[in-house]
């Protein structure tokens, strides 16, 4: 299995960076960052990490559950997190949460029919003083109201959501 | 970028350099008193420096408080194995953002902290342990990473010292008991991370099962300012045995919620009107969780002539924690709030101990039917007496993280428990699992 030249020499620093003997150390990231560019923690993915950091396919498989952003199913295209944590809780990140689940038609952890998108209730994310917070995939938005989660589903619908943060 | 406006009661150290232009860029850091600390450290002894830091009063900005000067101490030297420096960024607290605002804006302070830690135990390797999360902060840092290879700040022989240190970043993949320090350590070799039973501490077994530093990212960016102005000054800008000042993330019902850098025992009413410019819509105060979710609640009688610092908060059987303040306000619902914040440890307990697990998971259908209208008198009472059980029975303080609030909720505010009962009375309809309490 090989990925793409960017991700390859990521893996080559990676497995570099860990003591001597220690590169299971590297199971981790490299799962998710492989997730990233296959789409999931697929079956070939666990057996490609557990070969490149030399523990068993096991030893790889035995993590995934544990970490909520490792995904053994495909997710949308875009992943959008919704947090509704006491900070995002106060200021209305649960009716956000409800407003997503209603308007996309996806419950916790589904994906759209098209794949393009998935939603999920996630706990605090780090944005607690810009509440309510979403993510999309790596992106961070702030202070997100229901219509501005509205416009921000359309830009992904229509493609034109930028990779800015705001 | 900052994301809220600055106040003009903030004491600005360790953000000193945030509104700057290019403020991750190393020139930007040179340019600002930037790498002048570890100068001065390399002329210094490991005791010179512990020293130094035990003067400061720094205190572990993570959630313990525990002085830093001698977490460091307790590092053996001549152990013969190597050793390692580990920065938690895995930042999850509820109610706190500010180790992303560090990273974001100033990663080399970071990076300069670490490498005092580095030349106080002679350690050749660290890793910052940065939330999968927050993705875009590994590039950042990486960036900053290998700015200071090249100016010869990180890689062999820094400044001519005959010292090598190397820094690398390692990402999380989502899971808030990883900020546990002995779990982190699991976590970042390849494993679940499970915690550890201590002792040893970390200080003597920790990373790769050998001596390691272990600190918080604002810790560790508290470090460099300390050599350059001297402990004492930073011990003066607190108070007594809390030294310097700490970014104080809050959230919640404030017209200005933020992160602001305020000294240590600055006043919890004068942050929340005068900082954060009053409660929002002019409603009244009804209760401040005070230092991230695992931090007991304070009624607003509390907060009152209340100094926000370690040993108040403590005096008051609650915590100063991760420094994430959320502010509720009268119209909030205490059940909803203590229903969520169960909720959330009851995802994140790693199902290491059982009294941990298994309360969590009890704690959370008790308040979930509690919530629902379907509570008894009786609950109340099994609710805390649950949370006890869990308190000080766990490998690490997840479960005292869990019990510790909800114990909180139901004695200050029991009124509003009782007041659901009286709402729902006369449709009781315990869950079925529940039958068998």
């Amino acid at each position: 299995m090989t990925f793409s030249p960017e991700l390859e020499a990521r893996f080559a620093k990676m497995l570099q960076s860990y003591p001597p003997g220690r590169t299971r150390s590297a199971v981790v990231p490299m799962l998710l960052y492989g997730q990233d560019e296959v789409g999931y923690v697929s079956q070939e993915l666990v057996e490609e990490v557990a070969r490149r950091c030399g523990v068993t396919p096991l030893q790889v498989d035995e993590v995934i559950g544990y970490y909520s952003m490792l995904h053994r199913a495909r997710l949308g295209k875009y992943h959008v997190q919704v947090c509704t944590n006491i900070a995002c809780q106060a200021l209305g990140g649960e009716q956000l949460y409800e407003h997503a689940s209603r308007t996309l038609g996806l419950g916790n952890k589904d994906v759209s029919p098209d794949g393009l998108i998935s939603l999920e209730e996630v706990e605090c994310m780090g944005a607690c003083s810009w509440a309510p917070a979403i993510q999309i995939n790596y992106d961070f938005h702030h202070l997100v109201t229901p219509e501005r989660f509205d416009r921000l589903m359309e830009s992904l619908r229509d493609g034109s959501y930028g990779r800015k943060a705001s | 970028m900052r994301y809220n406006e600055p106040s003009d009661l903030e004491v600005r150290v360790i953000s000193q350099r945030f509104d700057l232009p290019n403020s991750t860029s190393i020139d930007t850091y040179l340019a600002n008193e930037g790498y002048v600390a570890i100068r001065k450290a390399l002329g210094m002894t490991a005791e010179a420096i512990i020293e130094e830091l035990k003067v400061s009063s720094l205190r572990g900005r993570g959630g313990a408080g525990f002085p830093t000067g001698m977490k460091w101490s307790f590092v053996p030297r001549n152990s013969g194995k190597p050793t390692y420096i580990i920065c938690n960024s895995d930042e999850s607290e509820p109610g706190t953002c500010k180790d992303r605002l560090l990273m974001e804006n100033d990663p080399h302070q970071l990076i300069e902290g670490m490498l005092i830690a580095g030349w106080t135990i002679k350690s050749n390797k660290g890793y910052i342990f940065i939330r999968g999360e927050y993705r875009y902060l590994i590039e950042i840092v990486d960036r900053a990473i290998a700015e200071a290879y090249e100016r010869g700040y990180l890689g062999q022989n820094i400044l001519g010292s005959g010292w090598d240190f190397d820094l690398y970043t390692h990402t999380g993949a989502g899971a808030y008991e990883c900020g546990e320090e002995s779990a982190l350590l699991e976590s970042l070799e390849g494993k679940r991370g499970v915690p550890r039973l201590k002792p040893p501490f970390p200080a003597v077994v920790g990373a790769f099962q050998s001596p390691t530093i272990l600190n918080n990212t604002e810790t560790y960016s508290s470090v460099p300012v300390i050599f350059r102005n001297g402990g004492a000054w930073f011990a003066g800008l607190g108070t007594p045995k809390n030294g310097g000042t700490r970014l104080m993330c809050i959230s919640g019902h404030v017209n200005k919620p933020g992160v602001y850098e305020l000294p240590m025992g600055f006043p919890m009413m004068r942050l929340i009107n005068e900082v954060c410019g009053g409660m929002r819509n002019g409603k009244k105060l009804k209760a401040v969780i005070p230092g991230g979710s695992s931090a007991p609640v304070l009624t607003a009688a509390e907060c009152e002539n209340l100094p926000l610092d370690f040993d108040s908060l403590a005096k008051l059987k609650s915590m100063a924690g991760s420094g994430g303040l959320v502010v509720l306000d009268e119209d909030t619902d205490i059940v909803a709030v203590a229903l969520r914040t169960i909720k959330f440890y009851a995802h994140e307990s790693c199902g290491w101990c059982i009294p941990c697990r298994e309360g969590t998971t009890w704690l959370k259908k008790l308040l979930t039917r509690f919530h629902e209208g379907g509570g008894t008198e009786r609950d109340i009472d099994t609710i805390g007496e649950l949370a006890s059980n869990m308190l000080g029975r766990t490998f690490c303080a997840l479960g005292d993280a869990a019990a510790m609030p909800t114990t909180g909720f139901i004695t200050k505010f029991r009124s509003e428990f009782e007041e659901y009962l009286k709402k729902s009375q006369g449709r009781v309809q315990p869950a079925p699992e529940l039958i068998n309490v």
